[in-house]
């Protein structure tokens, strides 16, 4: 009736991770008797869960990520308050324990923090930036956030029944295979990767398709802002890279539960394979996360530096590039698998290659900022911080590109600084800044600067701390994932990342902080306009937060930075000659029902509940079979209503609150010619 | 019967035909065993090939002219990723398998 | 580009069928993107099977399991079926409701046959000691078949569904576009079988 499922599956194996499942299942139930507490079921469930608005999916993605950034870096700090003890001693976590949390620490930083957390602000952001209403698919978008949200669930969950995957975020066999990890933890892991996955690549398919069908009269591709092209590339790269995953996890879950060889040492299996397939998902799947944080850092560093976005061309060809060689360079995660000099070679060559058009964009956006009028708030400090140590990490990154010295530097710490050196500053700083640019957007009310730029610091220092001593351990031969070790020159080195852990702990209650001041106060800060920064892009063009249909005549765009353009020709608040019916997704209920359906589909899979499993399926073929035959999926707000909305926000709207669009003339040092295409 | 319903009757028929050809050509030679070695995986790979072109131009009526150009960028693309990760692949676990031997 | 195109008095309607327009145009374009990756991730199942293929362990070869006539036979089904599909699409281009029924039925029955026979060959070898768990060269070979026949049996169920939308609805818009799209997952399989039968089952039997 319940499969493996028995009451042994309670976490009671040690203190540690008896007060993880206390934690989490006491958050639950703290924020459920909160909303009952609020009597906020039916508004929740009515105005959020089910709607399909882009805008609120967006906020509910954003939510997500930053809970699961709580909880990874939660692991973060246990890892490194391991390490920083346990010279030869056992430390406070047993074996078992510390490498579910170096598993799930990286999966949950990747698909559960990165992924949502990119997904959402782009939710929010790219329909207004192209001069839509909504998504393509506005339905579609609501079953990827929650196939994304199920597959967290599964994370979460596993805290608290039975045990999660032992096998590292990457899941290699056949120490993930049956033979050697027969309880359920790579189960959870595979079955949040499905699920998730499934998210993914509808969310890819939906941003081609918004991207490429819905973008307002005027925006041809060459106009359309880089948050969007970046936007474009990676959902091309979530849409064909994901099945590549789904291949992989699929075929490890075979393994394991019905008994395949894909990837057994015996009976034929070829365990290298697993390794090649998670990785045609893998390199895409680093330009995925990282892609947005560039499109992001354009945005930020054009308008905090008063200036058109030097090179916008040439930004959008190396995009374009890095989204392709992503495809060629997989082979450099394993060159130690033992292949033949010709093959490392061009995959290391490939990877290099790479480099190229990254570095391209560092030009481009310090040529953005010279002679700008630069403001540093604190989504420019964010970019500022990380272009300076972004350099870095692409530096160790041509190093590892090179097969020999790969050799050498596989697996150890080294590679552990080096892939967080890319994503903290590469992804995560990209989003940080961009929650702080786009917060009022969302919101109606800018975030408080100086707890963002405090923030800002203790990540700074924080990230440096913590892993420009991994650089040094992995040279003293440190490899990764050690519960333990026996050579106390590590420790001086580990006790200082520990230290650097504690500072990003800062920095996250900065953030918290942040927002808790913000929201007290957010009468003085509100953003009447909607253009609180003196924007250039299209998204500053609604009001704050936007109208259900963000634009009540679709806009024609001129200029590559559209809504500028539109504030200096005079036209930006005008209101148009009449207002017309528009037509508006209605919510539904499916989508967090197939989100409901997959979570417990996953959950019994995992512990091999076959016919709950049966049922949930079928059931999740039924709710798409109800939608497949529903041709009354909008509906219409009448002209009038518009009207009222509009008239109400252009009424807000005075000369005294509006941008000063004057030509800026440099004077002291900085004067000179006016430089094309200059501080205006 | 239009016009056009004639000339998309037409294109089924056409496509059906030549698909039949195109399959029991290899059918036939490895029915057969007419030939070997690897001039026979020659002939099934071009004659799947051509097949694949047939349906996508035939049945699914993919042309230059009134196909949207984002399609069949997309179809191009996929083309692209295919060779790329196939190819890819067999490459490094051919070579892989060599030096295990 | 809508702005000019509504007229506001009464245009509710008006709107609502042009955003529809809209809508089903997007949704055929994100239904080929789909298609798209769904030929990537056979694409990565063809490519284990081709590494898996020679790993026969102790199990039994390719040589001494498939049939090259019931292959003939499935191929020539899926064919047929891919053929009165298209009938199908024509009756329809025609608002010849009644001849699309039929013709979707007669595309299901083919569909069902590839199905059972599929499953015949299935049962066949799980009998012979040749299942999935026997050797790598199996499981690929049943990962790789087994997920075309889930394909083809959805398909299946998007025929019957369809049936039933014609029966009720009528050839209107939606339905229309929903029965074209339909129409190029059920090609679209019928492309993969191309890539079955000339990478596992021609190779297979030499």
């Amino acid at each position: 009736m319940l499969g493996r499922l028995t009451i042994d599956a309670i976490p009671l194996y040690s203190w540690v991770a008896m007060g993880g499942a206390a934690v989490t299942v006491g958050g639950g139930l703290a924020v459920f008797l909160l909303i009952t507490y609020l009597r906020a079921w039916k508004m929740l469930w009515r105005d959020w869960l089910t709607s399909v608005d882009h805008k609120k999916i967006g906020i509910m993605y954003v939510v997500l990520a930053l809970v699961m950034l709580v909880r990874g870096f939660i692991d973060a700090l246990m890892m490194r308050a391991q390490q920083a003890i346990s010279l030869n001693n056992e430390g406070y976590l047993p074996p078992e324990h510390f490498e579910q949390i170096f598993s799930s620490h990286g999966t949950i930083m990747i698909f559960f923090v990165a992924m949502p957390f990119l997904t959402g602000l782009i939710n929010i952001i790219v329909p207004q930036q192209i001069g839509a209403r909504d998504v393509a698919f506005p339905f579609l978008n609501s079953v990827s956030l929650w196939m994304t949200a199920a597959g967290a669930a599964l994370v979460l969950i596993s805290l608290a029944v039975g045990k999660f995957s032992t096998a590292g975020w990457t899941g290699y066999p056949p120490y993930s295979g049956v033979e050697y990890s027969p309880g359920v933890g790579v189960d959870y892991w595979i079955w949040a990767l499905l699920v998730s996955g499934i998210g993914s690549t509808l969310s890819g398919i939906n941003f081609i398709v918004t991207i490429v069908k819905n973008r307002c009269p005027g925006m041809h591709l060459m106009r359309m802002p880089m948050f969007t092209w970046t936007t474009l590339c990676i959902s091309i790269l979530m849409a064909f890279a994901f099945p590549a995953l789904t291949v992989v996890a699929a075929q490890l879950a075979l393994d394991r539960t019905l008994g395949f060889h894909f990837f057994t040492n015996e009976a034929g299996g070829n365990m290298m394979m697993f390794a090649n397939l998670l990785w045609i998902w893998g390199h895409p799947e680093v330009y995925i996360l990282i892609l947005p944080a560039f499109g992001i850092f354009s945005e930020v560093v054009a308008t905090f530096s008063r200036k058109r976005l030097f090179g916008y061309e040439s930004l959008v060809y190396a995009t374009a590039c890095i989204a392709i060689l992503s495809f060629t360079v997989w082979l450099h995660h394993f060159f130690t698998m033992g292949s033949s000099a010709n093959v490392n070679a061009v995959f290391g060559i490939a990877t290099m290659i790479i480099a190229v058009p990254t570095g391209v964009k560092i030009f481009d956006w310090l040529f953005t900022m010279y002679r700008g009028r630069i403001e540093f708030h604190p989504s420019m400090v964010y970019t500022i911080g990380f272009m300076v140590t972004f350099v870095i990490g692409g530096v160790t990154g041509v190093l590892l590109a090179l097969p020999p010295a790969d050799y050498l530097m596989h697996n150890s710490t080294f590679l552990v600084a080096h892939f967080h050196n890319m994503l903290i500053p590469g992804a995560l700083f990209g989003y940080f800044a961009g929650l702080n640019y786009w917060f009022p957007k969302a919101f109606g009310f800018k975030l408080d600067a100086k707890w963002g730029i405090r923030s800002f610091w203790f990540w700074m220092v924080g990230f440096y701390l913590a892993f420009m001593p991994l650089y040094a351990l992995g040279f003293m031969g440190m490899s990764r994932r050690m519960e333990h070790y026996a050579d106390p020159s590590w420790q001086p080195f580990l006790i200082v990342a520990a230290l650097g852990a504690v500072c990003v702990l800062c920095g996250i209650i900065c953030i918290g902080i942040q927002l808790y001041v913000s929201i007290k106060t957010w009468g003085s800060s509100a953003d009447v306009t909607g253009d609180p920064w003196n924007g250039r892009t299209l998204e500053w063009a609604t009001s704050s937060p936007p109208a259900p249909y963000n634009f009540a005549v679709l806009p024609e765009v001129r200029d590559i930075d559209a809504f500028h353009e539109m504030k200096l020709r005079g036209t930006a608040y005008t209101p148009p000659d009449r207002y017309e019916d528009i037509v508006m997704p209605k919510s539904t209920g499916l989508g967090p029902i197939l989100g409901g359906l997959a979570f417990v589909l996953g959950f019994s899979m995992v512990w091999y509940i076959w016919w709950l499993a049966a049922l949930c399926f079928v059931l999740s073929l039924v709710c798409v079979g109800i939608r497949a035959c529903d041709d009354d999926t909008d509906f219409v707000m009448p002209a009038a209503e518009v009207e009222k909305i509009e008239r109400a926000r252009l009424a807000r709207i005075t000369p005294s609150n509006m941008h000063d669009m004057r030509p800026f003339v440099p004077k002291g040092a900085a004067s000179g010619l006016p430089m094309p295409g200059g501080a205006a | 019967m239009t016009e056009q319903t004639e000339r998309d009757l037409t294109s089924y028929l056409t496509g059906f035909a030549l698909a039949l050809v195109l399959t029991a050509i290899p059918f036939g030679l490895v029915w057969a065993e007419l030939l070997s070695g690897p001039a026979i995986y020659v002939v099934i790979g071009i004659a799947a090939v051509l097949q694949v072109l047939v349906h996508l131009v035939f049945f699914l009526h993919l042309n230059l002219k009134s196909t949207p150009v984002e399609n069949l960028f997309f179809l191009g693309f996929a083309a692209v990723l295919i060779v790329i990760m196939v190819g890819g692949s067999l490459w490094i676990m051919i070579d892989l398998h060599h030096r295990m031997m | 580009m809508s702005s000019a195109m509504i007229t506001p008095a009464g245009g509710a309607r008006e709107a609502l069928e042009h955003e529809e327009k809209k809508s089903l145009e997007a949704r055929e374009f994100g239904f080929w993107i789909y298609l798209m990756t769904d030929a990537v991730l056979f694409a990565l199942l063809f490519a284990t099977y081709a590494v898996l293929a020679g790993n026969f362990a102790d199990g039994p070869t390719s040589k001494e399991l498939f049939d090259l006539g019931h292959v003939a036979g499935e191929t020539a089904l899926l064919l047929l079926s891919s053929l009165t599909f298209g009938f199908a699409t024509l009756a329809m281009g025609e608002d010849r409701a009644g001849r699309v029924i039929q013709w979707l039925a007669l595309t299901l029955v083919l569909g069902v046959c590839f199905l059972a026979m599929e499953m015949v060959e299935f049962y066949g070898m799980i009998e012979k000691g040749a299942g999935p768990d026997v050797s790598g060269f199996l499981s690929a070979f049943f990962a790789l078949v087994g997920t075309h026949g889930l394909h083809v049996a959805f398909g299946a169920i998007g025929i019957c569904v369809m049936i039933g939308q014609v029966m009720v609805k009528g050839l209107t818009l939606p339905v229309r576009s929903r029965l074209i799209r339909l129409g190029l997952f059920w090609h679209f399989l019928d492309i993969v079988w191309i890539g079955i039968f000339s990478v596992v089952y021609l190779p297979g039997v030499m």
